[in-house]
């Protein structure tokens, strides 16, 4: 894991956002991961989402359960606390630390062993909940750091680097999370940054639980003829829906695109979504057509991407449970604690 | 025949019904009544795990003398249950007494010739009077309170003032109640005699409450200061988590703007449960989590991660009968092995071992004090008995005073000074390190947090010897426990004596009674109740000052037992296990009966049997 601290060295030319912080501010230790890893891309398009969005970088609580993508926590943000749990329970912490503290922006980070096979419970709840977090599972269909094991998401019928053909149904995270009610639910892909980038911004912004699964190709486990998480496979059966800007609630909206092919979504940070469709039929703001696309695209060998769903009204769980403003943490004796005289009443009614 | 037994406020009342028929809140108005007579009483319910249809029993022990434990035996059985009746009458002892729905006659070889009989045409006299068939059942329980009070002495204006409270606003429910209890009355005046047992008011109650343990963790919980409270519904403990939420509703909520001051999640299991409340504690809310042993089975690698990873946690545990799904609606104190060394690897857990509601809720409370000071997982130990009974226990106190104890943090402005921070860093010889809350500065006070081992300065590190130091300062950090939890507490022999007893929890109250039988056969013991684990150097002291010391506990394999010689190197043959496990709560006479066998005495009982 970390053993090598990044110097603190940087050009002194980098830009810096409106709050002073440089994009190397935004990250965090080496990489320990293999040379070439989807996940790393992954990192660099975190780092780059926050710094573009100009969140001050502790200010985020990173989450992530146990396995290669759980380590990359560590790759990123090193001024940020995080926690670092057990495998495939990230989502139950991440909901725990939400709810003692509501200001902070949650970004879990998983796997798709992590949370589509001991975490698929968890994962699913804390989507289901509307825990108000960004959700990243780097799904590379197989498990890395045990050397090459299928994964949930290993899709029926394709090979291991041994030769073994999984004969076990995949499972698709993205249409899970569709019908589990997420209010953000997109895929990229890691080697698409110009994609991914504005995605995780989007979801960043967004308020309630969004959902980005992330193809990510191992380079040792899972990058060969007859993988469909390999770069080619990807790359081939790749169909992007949309593409998108992220224009944060501060900043002048340029209309750079015909108006008939964008959408625009504003979300309730202020922050708008431009949309600019790629596929004319495709409407991300209606839960049941976007379901019914997935599940026909994937019939057609497909693997879309894009932006899916957005509902920019959704509400979180704070607001369904209808905590106080100020975080729970920040309460002291004097808001949690009743008295003796709420005591003597008490006991009174237990005579 | 016997004569028949006659007692003044010392007796036990058994109740034997079906579940599902009501029979509850009946027999809790029996118990009440006679509380509001100035008369304490020892209530315990024995219920199935099941909704209706199943037998079930509500034993109340009348006791001026304040013995709140169970004695053991039966004066008075209410047999209202047909499925139970030959082992119910067969419970009842000699010269006691016997009441019954004699609407349907039964053979002579149904009763015993050394009890009282007491048949009242229960079914007969509801069916005249009603004509709705849930009237006819929920009446009949109203009916035979009625008839109890008639036959014992209690006051109707006593039950009469309960329903009117009960049904505050509701006046035809209070009329039609006042009704049934009369009926029952009635008739027992007008066609029976009066029997031996009688309640007598008397003034023995005091100021004390009469409250469940799991109500009384919850608001040891709501003034602990707990705002996230994650659970997973089990008996015996889901009571606990509903009297949470129904006390914070009415205490926590901002005076202005009526929002909440705490959030409670219902998770999908046990494990989100512990999750979520290891996230909260990490991010520097007080958390808890309410379960019984079977949902502690399931915590594991979270209980070690909070341990290993200094995070503050707090799990209630209301124990019940086990192993696997066991006994889930008897009582036992069997998960206290399991909890203190819960999780792999090598860990110890503080626990605190409450031994009535009044210690619930100052256990409850306290238990958020010492996790955030010690960083780590604080169990409180109840069981079914305490938990879902209702006990009479002092009242609940609070000094306004006292400010919640958040232990080591630091803040945005220690940070500022430039001070050092190491999150696993020993600085004062404590083993307790500094801790931040996520989000708190800019550039310090950052680290990730992780199950992995890792140096001071919470830097991953496989070290042999970063690993060493690191469980090394875990153990001092324990060390440092034993002078934070609850001491033991001593009740000495009146005379001097080199036998002792040990014992914890709900056994308390019949193992006092216990004391004072074998007293009064001349067998002394020195006792003492601890209170908490790690156990206090007194705890070995106290060992060590005693030839013979027995340790009295409700499950089979002498837990408590085990943990004293495994922590203080007591020679097992001093040790002497007293073990009641078949998930009733343990008695007076079980315990004196034991005892007094070991120390070579004949009890009184076993004397008359060889007589």
């Amino acid at each position: 894991m970390t053993f090598i601290t990044k110097p603190k060295l940087h050009h002194p030319q980098l830009a810096a956002n409106s709050l002073g912080y440089t994009r190397r501010d935004y990250e965090g230790s080496v990489s320990t991961l293999c040379a070439g890893c989807g996940h790393d891309s992954i990192s660099a398009a975190i780092i780059q989402a926050c710094y573009e969005l100009e969140l001050p970088p502790h200010r985020i609580a990173k989450l992530s359960g146990i396995g290669c993508s759980s380590k990359t926590p560590d790759y990123f943000l090193g001024n940020s606390h995080g926690f670092n749990t057990v495998h495939g329970r990230m989502p139950s912490v991440l909901t725990g630390a939400n709810l003692a503290n509501r200001d902070l922006i949650y970004l879990g980070v998983s796997g798709d062993g992590d949370s589509a096979s001991i975490g698929f419970g968890q994962f699913a709840h804390s989507v289901r909940r509307g825990v108000n977090m960004t959700y990243i599972v780097e799904n590379n269909g197989v498990y890395g750091l045990t050397k090459g094991q299928f994964s949930a998401t290993s899709d029926k019928g394709s090979k291991s680097k041994r030769g073994v053909v999984n004969t076990d149904a995949g499972i698709d995270l993205v249409s899970v999370a569709l019908q589990l009610g997420a209010t953000f639910v997109a895929r990229s892909f890691s080697g698409d940054k110009a994609q991914l980038v504005p995605l995780i911004k989007a979801a960043l912004a967004h308020r309630g639980s969004a959902f980005i699964d992330c193809l990510s190709p191992c380079v040792q486990f899972n990058n060969h003829a007859g993988s469909t998480k390999s770069f080619d496979y990807v790359r081939e059966h790749n169909e992007a829906v949309n593409r998108m800007d992220v224009v944060p609630p501060r900043a002048p909206i340029h209309i750079d695109y015909a108006p008939g092919a964008t959408l625009a979504v504003t979300q309730h940070d202020g922050s708008v979504l431009q949309l600019h469709k790629l596929s004319e039929h495709y409407d991300p703001t209606d839960r049941i057509a976007a379901m019914g696309f997935l599940a026909e695209r994937q019939a057609a060998g497909e693997i879309v991407t894009g932006l899916l769903f957005v509902d920019p009204e959704a509400e979180d769980l704070h607001e369904a449970i209808s905590t106080v403003e100020a975080p729970l943490n920040t309460l002291g004796t004097r808001d949690l604690v009743p008295g003796g005289a709420a005591l003597a009443k008490i006991n009174e009614s237990l005579r | 025949m016997p004569k028949p037994l006659a007692h003044v406020n010392d007796f036990v009342v058994k109740f034997a019904n079906v579940n599902g028929s009501g029979s509850a809140s009946a027999n809790a108005l029996f118990a009440q009544s006679v509380i509001r007579m100035g008369v304490p009483v020892a209530a315990r319910n024995i219920f199935p795990s099941n909704i209706q249809g199943l037998p079930t029993w509500y034993e109340v022990r009348i006791t001026e003398a304040n013995r709140l434990g169970r004695r053991g035996g039966v004066d008075m059985m209410v047999a209202m249950n047909p499925q139970t009746w030959d082992r119910d009458v067969a419970e009842i002892e000699p010269g006691g007494y016997l009441f019954y729905d004699s609407t349907k006659p039964l053979p002579p070889s149904k009763f015993r010739d050394d009890i009282s009989v007491i048949g009242v045409p229960l079914t007969q006299m509801c069916n005249a009077a009603y004509t709705v068939p849930r009237e006819r059942q929920l009446f009949k329980n109203i009916i035979y309170v009625g008839a109890l009070a008639a036959l014992l002495d209690i006051e109707i204006a006593v039950i009469e003032e309960l329903l009117a409270e009960q049904f505050a606003g509701r006046d035809r429910l209070i009329k039609a109640n006042y009704e049934a209890l009369h009926m029952g009355r009635d008739y027992v005046q007008a066609n029976l005699k009066p029997v031996g047992l009688k309640v007598r008011r008397a003034d023995a109650v005091g100021d004390r409450i009469y409250v469940e343990g799991n109500e009384a963790a919850a608001l040891g919980a709501v003034y602990g200061g707990a705002t996230v409270c994650a659970w997973y519904p089990i008996t015996p403990s889901t009571s606990l988590a509903e009297a949470f939420t129904s006390h914070c509703e009415t205490l926590r909520k901002d005076p202005e703007t009526g929002k909440a001051r705490y959030a409670i999640i219902q998770a999908e299991d046990e494990i989100a449960s512990i999750g979520m409340v290891v996230g909260a504690g990490w991010n520097g809310a007080r958390a808890f989590t309410c379960t019984s042993g079977p949902g502690v089975s399931l915590m594991q690698e979270f209980i070690g991660l909070s341990y290993f990873a200094e995070i503050p946690a707090v799990i209630f545990d209301v124990q019940r009968g086990g192993p696997s799904t066991g006994m889930p609606t008897r009582t036992q104190q069997s998960d206290i092995l399991s909890a203190a060394y819960a999780s792999h690897g090598d860990t110890k857990h503080v626990l605190l071992l409450p031994e009535d509601p009044g210690e619930c809720f100052e256990m409850g409370a306290q238990a958020f004090d010492l996790s955030d000071r010690l960083q780590t997982t604080v169990f409180v130990m109840l069981d079914l008995d305490i938990g879902m009974n209702e006990w009479l226990t002092k009242p609940f106190a609070w000094d306004d005073s006292r400010q919640l104890d958040r232990g080591k943090v630091m803040t945005h402005e220690d940070l500022e000074t430039g001070r050092d921070f190491g999150r696993y860093l020993d600085v004062d010889g404590d083993g307790i390190p500094f801790r931040t809350y996520p989000g708190v500065h800019p550039t310090r006070g950052g680290y990730f947090t992780r199950g992995t081992s890792r140096n001071p300065y919470a830097r991953y590190s496989e070290e042999g010897a970063v690993y060493v130091d690191n469980m090394q300062r875990l153990l001092r950090k324990f060390e440092t426990a034993k002078s934070l939890v609850p001491a033991p507490i001593t009740r000495p022999s009146k005379r001097a004596t080199r036998d002792a007893v040990i014992y914890y929890g709900s056994t308390t109250p019949a193992l006092h009674e216990a004391l004072d039988k074998l007293e009064a056969d001349k067998l002394n013991l020195d006792a003492m109740r601890v209170r908490a684990f790690p156990f206090c150097d007194e705890v070995f002291e106290f060992i060590a000052a005693h030839d013979r010391v027995f340790v009295v506990e409700q499950n089979r394999d002498a837990q408590l037992r085990g943990m004293l010689i495994n922590e203080g190197g007591v020679d097992p043959a001093k040790v002497i296990p007293v073990l009641h496990f078949d998930g009733t709560p343990i008695t007076a006479r079980f315990i004196a009966e034991s005892i007094g066998m070991h120390m070579g005495a004949a009890m009184a009982r076993v004397t008359e049997a060889a007589e």
